[in-house]
């Protein structure tokens, strides 16, 4: 006899599932003191080696922090951190750069091999260029040399900061200003590393660049920066995931990704983010709060797409600000939540050229006792002709005592434009799983049919060998449950 | 919520009549106002509705007289209550014979029991000014198991320079018992006026009430209407609310559903031209399972005019089966409109069937060629294309000769036909 398996057991599974990755790994970290000020600032700033004038945009960015408010808008409830407690800084001990594969840290091989990303398989089968960060600094950079022939730069912010000075004084805080929220200030004051990649004008990046973030140092907080610049008529497929160890103290994750995409060119940026979401009881977990932007010239197009399982707190927007004639903006997005985790996440489109068009398709599913939320805001300014949009959101509730929240703001300001949003929440449709089962297909199957079938739309957008691994974290979100 | 800077209250009702010390109710809304100040944009009720301006004047209460003949509603067969600048105008109202209708002045109201009932409504700033302050209105009570022979219609009139009408009204329908409502919004020689109303209610068991709300004010008067309304088991709640007049028009209405088998319908037509900046901001709170909720909001926005629609539906924790549906849609028909739409689920329970739907856009060019192909003119296409849009809404309005009403008044404001 087939077993019979409910909604409620599938919540009760999704409740039960402890954390994947939990695991630490235990090798030499170089910490500084905890606290924030502007000497700790300086010394960041001098062990990274850093340029007078970064420094300076560093120590402005942080008197501005000062001045400002920790915004409490967003529809989450959490412990604020004490920005006094963090460690702002860790690096592995090894001073020296790695020469080659074998030179790297064998524990690390091992973290990464956990993780599933080997570095030898992605590079042996995927042809997949890693930049690889523990805790803040890049520990391995691999086809570095195959990109530089065609002129593409991809390599860890620091080594940007000291080889192509000129770029990255050009484009960083151009997307984000420094002055643009109180995290993204915080970021920019302190920030430790992150990537950087360039795409020459007319180059198509023959391969997708992808970055493993992990934290890995109890009590340090990680500030990631990330700068894309995709030149005139380039292109460009950036993937970006992260899974982090088991901690018991709440994380602080502030990271700022700045995409920038000349005329005619496009950005696809992709993201897994399943950071450690605290144990069953919401104990625990990273807080998540990133600021994501990316500034479209003409005919250019950004795409993001993103698939959110973990964090205690997220809080981000990935947005588009459609400058340029002609340009696009996407956002593609799956936000799964569990136990007591909490997610305001949502995208803001800009729409400041003329015809230019966004596309707005988010999924949320909210279990245990978490609360999901999509923000968004579609802004259509006077000088945006015929300006398109379309948004929808749907939301799925697996448990009586989940939340899931819309808050959709659109503004327009131009009478050509055409707006279309909407949005639905429901549970699984009883219908659709009785369905399945008349045809043989067992409960457990048809739920984890129909959340597959939920979220295809928006994993079709991830690259192939993403969306793999995305469905595997989907999977695992709810393991015991779906086939 | 909202910040104290300096007092910009207290000094704005510096000038008011001193209420009577003795209603509790007065004494409290007045207790609470000192500690608030006036919304800005900063504050997300008010994101897109700026009052600074308007309530930097200093506006005065004066009693006045006015013919109403022209603001009565032909074969209506109302009980007519009139509000001059705020105060009630007995000599001027009609009621009429109805044994299932009792009205009194909002003095008489027995205080204990309104307190209870709106006990836990979201009060702001000119709510509390209201009630605080107010200077006139009426209570409706219903009896059980009754419908009321007539509909209960408001009228308000300002008339005079820079002046504040406080009318607060409450309606109670008993359970089981049925009533309509019509209120109506209109100006005669008046500038910079301030219409800040507040309309309470109760509906009780299986009661079902209906609202027409028609607010045709001149287009320099700002107009802050607030409606809060506690809903019990089996009742019915429609509310069709229907602007075309004031500079700024906020209505603020807030619904709070308690018990199973709820039935919240809200309406809503707004046409702004020139300046006019028109919010419609709504609360469905959801308490209890087995509830359905309707909302459907239209705009046309002409000229300069804006368009806001903040509509929220709550569904809090064990409230199941609940189905809820908000579609907010806005035509565009100038360069310098502008529309802000943010339509809001918030969803604590898992059994419920929630949606809604937003658009923005302009005439359909497709459709106004299709109708000059059959020999209408532009002008006439135009105009046949926004009527049908309005019209869905207007449709909402049962009463029959109400809507003729309606439909002449858009006749005369826009010449539109329906």
């Amino acid at each position: 006899m087939m077993s019979t398996y409910t909604e409620e057991d599938l919540a009760k599974n999704l409740e039960q599932q402890e954390y994947k990755y939990g695991f630490t790994s235990d090798f030499n970290s170089e910490t500084i003191p905890v606290g924030l000020n502007e000497d700790i600032i300086r010394l960041i700033s001098s062990k990274k080696d850093e340029p007078e004038w970064l420094l300076e945009r560093r120590l402005q960015a942080f008197r501005a922090w000062e001045e400002m408010i920790e915004p409490e808008w967003a529809h989450v409830n959490y412990e604020k951190p004490d920005f006094q407690a963090i460690s702002y800084y860790s690096a592995p001990g090894q001073k020296k750069k790695y020469e080659s594969w074998d030179d790297v840290d064998p524990e690390m091989k091992e973290t990464m091999k956990k993780l599933g990303i080997s570095l030898e398989e992605q590079q042996r089968l995927t042809g997949t260029a890693v930049d690889f960060v523990v805790d803040s600094v890049s520990v391995a950079t691999s086809f570095k040399e195959k990109l530089a022939e065609l002129g593409i730069i991809f390599c860890s912010f620091s080594e940007a900061v000291q080889n192509h000075p000129e770029l990255v004084k050009k484009y960083m805080g151009t997307v984000v200003p420094h002055t643009d929220n109180f995290y993204a200030a915080l970021n920019s004051a302190v920030f430790t590393d992150g990537s950087f990649c360039y795409i020459p004008k007319g180059v198509r990046c023959p391969m997708e660049l992808s970055t493993y973030f992990r934290i890995n140092e109890g009590g340090t907080g990680q500030f990631e920066r990330t700068l894309v610049v995709a030149d005139e008529g380039s292109y460009v497929s950036y993937l970006e995931g992260c899974t982090a160890p088991m901690r018991d103290e709440n994380q602080l994750h502030a990271a700022v990704v700045e995409l920038i995409a000349l005329d005619d060119a496009e950005i696809k940026y992709s993201t897994v983010q399943n950071w450690y979401p605290g144990n069953k009881e919401g104990v625990g977990g990273v807080y998540n709060f990133v600021t994501k932007r990316g500034l479209c010239e003409k005919n250019a197009k950004i795409s993001w797409t993103q698939v959110e399982t973990g964090s205690a707190v997220t809080w981000k927007y990935p947005s588009c600000i459609l400058k340029g004639d002609n340009s696009i903006g996407e956002f593609y997005s799956v936000a799964v939540t569990n136990n007591f985790q909490q997610a305001d996440t949502g995208t803001k489109m800009i729409h400041l050229g003329k015809n230019t068009s966004s596309t707005i398709i988010s999924k949320g599913i909210s279990a245990g006792q978490s609360q999901n939320t999509y923000r968004g805001l579609v802004q259509i300014h006077a000088g945006a002709e015929n300006a398109r949009n379309r948004s929808e959101c749907d939301s799925l509730l697996l448990s009586d005592r989940a939340g899931a929240h819309t808050f959709p703001y659109i503004e327009c300001k131009n009478s050509t434009a055409k707006i279309e949003h909407e949005a639905t929440t429901s549970k699984i449709g009883e219908d659709q799983i009785f369905y399945c089962q008349q045809r043989g297909i067992d409960e457990e199957k048809a739920i984890g049919l129909i959340v597959n079938g939920y979220c295809k739309e928006v994993l079709n957008h991830m690259p192939m060998e993403f969306a793999v691994e995305a469905q595997k974290l989907l999977e695992i979100s709810l393991e015991n449950s779906v086939g | 919520m909202e910040v104290v800077v300096d007092n910009k209250v207290l000094e704005f009702v510096a000038d008011f009549k001193k209420p009577e010390a003795s209603s509790e109710v007065r004494k409290q809304a007045m207790a609470a106002l000192s500690g608030m100040d006036f919304p800005t944009t900063r504050v997300e009720e008010w994101k897109y509705t700026r009052v600074a301006k308007y309530v930097k004047r200093k506006y005065k209460q004066v009693q006045a007289t006015v013919n109403v003949e022209d603001y009565t509603i032909e074969g209506l067969d109302a009980h007519e209550l009139v509000f001059v600048n705020g105060y009630f105008d007995e000599a001027q109202s009609t009621i009429k014979d109805d044994d299932a209708v009792s009205i009194q002045k909002i003095e008489e109201l027995n205080e204990e029991y309104y307190s209870d009932v709106v006990d836990g409504t979201e009060e702001n700033v000119f709510s509390l000014i209201n009630k605080a302050y107010q200077t006139g209105g009426v209570s409706v009570v219903v009896k059980k198991n009754k419908k009321a022979k007539h509909p209960i219609h408001l009228i308000h009139v300002v008339d005079g320079e820079e002046l504040i009408a406080n009318t607060r009204h409450f309606v109670h329908l008993e359970s089981g018992s049925k009533a309509e409502v019509v209120a109506t919004f209109h100006s005669k020689n008046s500038t910079n006026s301030f219409t800040n109303v507040a309309l309470e209610g109760h509906v009780e068991s299986n009661a079902s009430l209906t609202i027409n709300k028609l607010q045709t004010e001149a287009k320099d008067v700002l107009h802050i209407s607030n409606e809060f309304f506690v809903q019990d088991e089996g009742s019915n709640f429609l509310i069709n609310t229907i602007t075309t007049g004031g500079i700024l028009t906020r209505n603020g209405l807030d619904v709070i559903v308690e018990g199973e088998n709820c039935h919240t319908e809200m309406n809503g037509a707004y046409l702004g031209t020139e300046n006019q900046h028109i919010d419609n901001h709504t609360i469905i709170d959801q308490l209890y399972s087995n509830c359905t909720s309707s909302e459907l909001y239209k705009g046309v926005m002409d000229d300069k005019s804006s368009g806001v629609f903040n509509g929220k539906v709550i569904v809090r924790q064990d409230a199941q089966k609940i189905e809820a549906y908000q579609s907010n849609k806005n035509i565009l028909l100038s360069k310098g409109a502008n529309v802000y739409s943010k339509p809001e689920l918030e969803i604590y329970a898992d059994d419920v069937r929630c949606s809604h739907g937003s658009t923005i856009g302009e005439l359909d060019e497709e459709a106004v060629y299709y109708l000059r192909s059959r020999g209408i003119s532009e002008a006439n296409a135009r105009q046949l294309l926004v009527a049908a849009f309005i019209g869905d809404v207007l449709e909402k309005v049962e009463n029959e000769a109400l809507r003729a009403y309606i439909d002449k008044l858009f006749l005369t404001d826009f010449g539109w036909e329906f």
